[in-house]
């Protein structure tokens, strides 16, 4: 053969692989409103960036005739390309070759990607749409999964890990999305669950459709596995690229500055935002945007615990991690979800090297049977070990309520924060000005005449006194009083003078946070 | 201020629900979460119940038979493993709602002890 022939040969072997499943099985993906995997990827990545590996690996099933067939790429699509200019790793499992099932040779080639993102250093993005093991290919179908497992966990923290589900993604293979940073889900189209509705049948006689056991909504509002929702595949294409445009390539580096931006104060005013009766909810994501850049937020997790708020937002340039307090949902307390929702968020910037910034405005925690049996103890512990470990930039604005054991909780001085500061309309008290009357004057409300007279006397005494931020300035627990418009120039100074900040905590192996 | 203007529209259109935390009642929207919990009610050990989904294969005991704690009631088969239940307490028993080859979910009542 000469070269012409060679390079045709080339091509010819290039177009069989790339057709993957092939005609018939590319339109039932079709069908059911999914893009194919090579589609997907192409939609993701800047136009002529993919760099394709291991296009023409064969798959290793050599039992029950497998050894006969041919599964072009063996069912996952591997390479490196770039996300506005930002270089990313990414495999897509292809649902029309054997149903995206995951054979040893498929889970080497995700393996491979997995090795070459964290020795270059850069994020990886994982697309599944999968039906899972592939039965044949037996105890290796699993070898395959614990290998991607492992290696999900060692790059925890060293490189971002973002899972995109797209189709079904069960039984064991939903562990892999589980161990990485951040899980995108689409309605209609991803499901996840351990043990789908046919088990559910056989077992337990009971129906559930697969939309409703583990649809997009289930893991965005109910289980919390899920990060970012959307409607359609390209809407959540556009939410990949906004995070990747917030994160560092890895955890030596910090995300790339943008240039610096003024919120847009014609339709976030701060001063217009918060009822100053700290029993009136407001929405605290206008907060947000009344300080951070452009008033651009992306929100992490919107649907799940949405009595905290989390996302990235820029300061002058520079990316922010945001946990805030909503008073608009169950008046903003700290629960078991909204703890571990926060917690979680704090170690991801934390690794990350991005600065935190804290909005304090909570009645404290949510009293109840459920919560307590739930285990409230130990997921509110999270957030404390959380931002007692974490050394990146922590700065606290205390806008309106900061009660007992929520006051510690969002990052108060006594857990490390560095900048603290409080608004004339903060309350940071042992407890509600209510609750703190009926104890501490509970004698001289029972021996007076009018009780009910004496309490409200007795409440308003504690307001005036207690229910402001002077007390807790008096001992410097707070740096600073100011005004609300004041709040992003304080921001933006903390993070001019926190730079260079570097803290070392004691030596250890690693902790044991209250998981 | 559009969404600030929305949320006091809805307070005047009592959109709200209260939500009482030590003594203050905050206006607020719950969680579906929050909406859906289900009311506690205390464990009552003289009804027995599948503490796992699965198929009653056996049962040993009949209506008005005494037992003693730690007698076999029956055996439920779950996860590949059958499991013996067995009585928590001296007693007779009141009533029994299943029967061999049922199917069961998880906190379904199997025994009444009287």
């Amino acid at each position: 053969m000469g070269l012409k022939q060679k390079t045709a040969d080339l091509k010819k072997r290039m177009r069989e692989a790339v057709k993957g499943g092939g005609s018939k099985a590319i339109e039932k993906q079709k069908a059911i409103g999914k893009k194919t995997a090579r589609e997907r990827i192409l939609s993701i990545l800047d136009p002529k960036s993919f760099h394709e590996y291991d296009l023409f690996v064969e798959h290793a099933g050599r039992d029950f005739d497998m050894d006969k067939k041919y599964l072009p790429g063996d069912g996952v699509i591997t390479g490196t390309g770039t996300i506005s200019g930002y270089p990313v790793c990414i495999y897509a499992q292809d649902f029309t070759v054997a149903g995206g099932s995951l054979g040893w040779a498929h889970a080497k080639k995700i393996i491979k990607i997995m090795d070459h993102a964290m020795k270059l250093k850069i994020p990886i993005i994982g697309i599944n749409d999968s039906g899972g093991a592939r039965i044949q290919e037996g105890v290796n179908a699993l070898a395959g999964y614990g290998e991607i497992f492992y290696r999900n966990t060692q790059a925890s923290g060293v490189i971002p890990q973002l899972s995109v589900i797209l189709g079904p993604c069960a039984g064991g293979a939903v562990y892999s999305p589980a161990l990485t940073d951040f899980v995108f889900v689409v309605e209609n189209v991803s499901k996840m669950f351990i043990t789908g509705p046919e088990v559910i049948k056989t077992v337990l006689g009971e129906d559930i459709s697969m939309e409703e056991l583990g649809g997009a909504k289930v893991h965005a509002e109910i289980t919390g596995n899920a990060h970012f929702f959307s409607e359609s595949e390209e809407e959540c294409f556009d939410q990949i690229k906004h995070l990747i445009s917030f994160i560092p390539w890895n955890n030596e580096k910090k995300a790339e500055p943008f240039p610096k931006k003024p919120p847009k104060a014609r339709h976030y005013n701060i001063d217009e935002i918060i009822p100053t009766d700290p029993r009136q909810p407001y929405d605290v994501r206008d907060i947000i945007k009344s300080i951070c850049d452009d008033s651009e937020f992306l929100e992490i997790q919107e649907h799940f615990a949405a009595n905290i708020v989390i996302g990235f937002v820029r300061i002058a340039g520079q990316t922010v991690g945001v946990v805030a307090n909503q008073p608009l949902v169950l008046a903003g307390v700290l629960d078991v979800d909204s703890s571990d929702k926060a917690a979680r968020f704090i170690r991801y910037c934390d690794s990350f090297n991005i600065p935190l910034l804290t909005l304090v405005d909570l009645p404290g925690y949510l009293p109840g049977i459920d919560q307590e049996h739930a285990g409230v103890i130990r997921h509110g512990a999270k957030v404390l070990y959380a931002y007692s470990e974490a050394t990146v930039p922590k700065i606290t604005v205390i806008m309106r309520k900061a009660y007992g054991g929520g006051y510690i909780a969002m990052c108060s001085h006594h857990l490390r924060a560095d900048f603290v500061c409080a608004w004339p309309t903060a309350e940071i008290a042992v407890m509600g000005p209510e609750g703190a009357a009926n104890i501490i004057f509970r004698n001289e409300i029972k021996a007076a005449e009018n009780p009910d007279e004496m309490r409200r006397q007795k409440i308003k005494e504690y307001k005036n006194k207690f229910a402001n931020p002077y007390v807790a300035a008096a001992y410097g627990f707070v740096d600073a009083v100011i005004e609300a418009k004041e709040t992003r120039n304080f921001i933006v100074h903390a993070l001019e003078v926190s730079s260079q900040k570097k803290e070392v905590g004691p030596n250890k192996k690693h902790g044991l946070p209250p998981f | 201020m559009a969404e600030t203007n929305d949320i006091q529209q809805d307070l005047k259109k009592g959109q709200f629900k209260s939500l009482l935390v030590e003594n203050i009642k905050y206006k607020t929207l719950l969680t579906k979460k929050y909406q859906d919990k289900k009311p506690y009610s205390p464990k009552d050990n003289r009804k027995i119940m599948a503490f796992i989904p699965g198929k009653i294969v056996k049962i040993y005991v009949t209506i008005n038979q005494k037992v003693k704690a730690g007698d076999k009631l029956l055996t439920l088969e779950a996860m590949k493993m059958m499991n013996n239940i067995l009585a928590p307490l001296d007693g007779t028993i009141q009533q029994i709602t299943v029967k061999e080859g049922d199917k069961v979910t998880k906190d379904k009542m199997l025994i009444e002890f009287r």
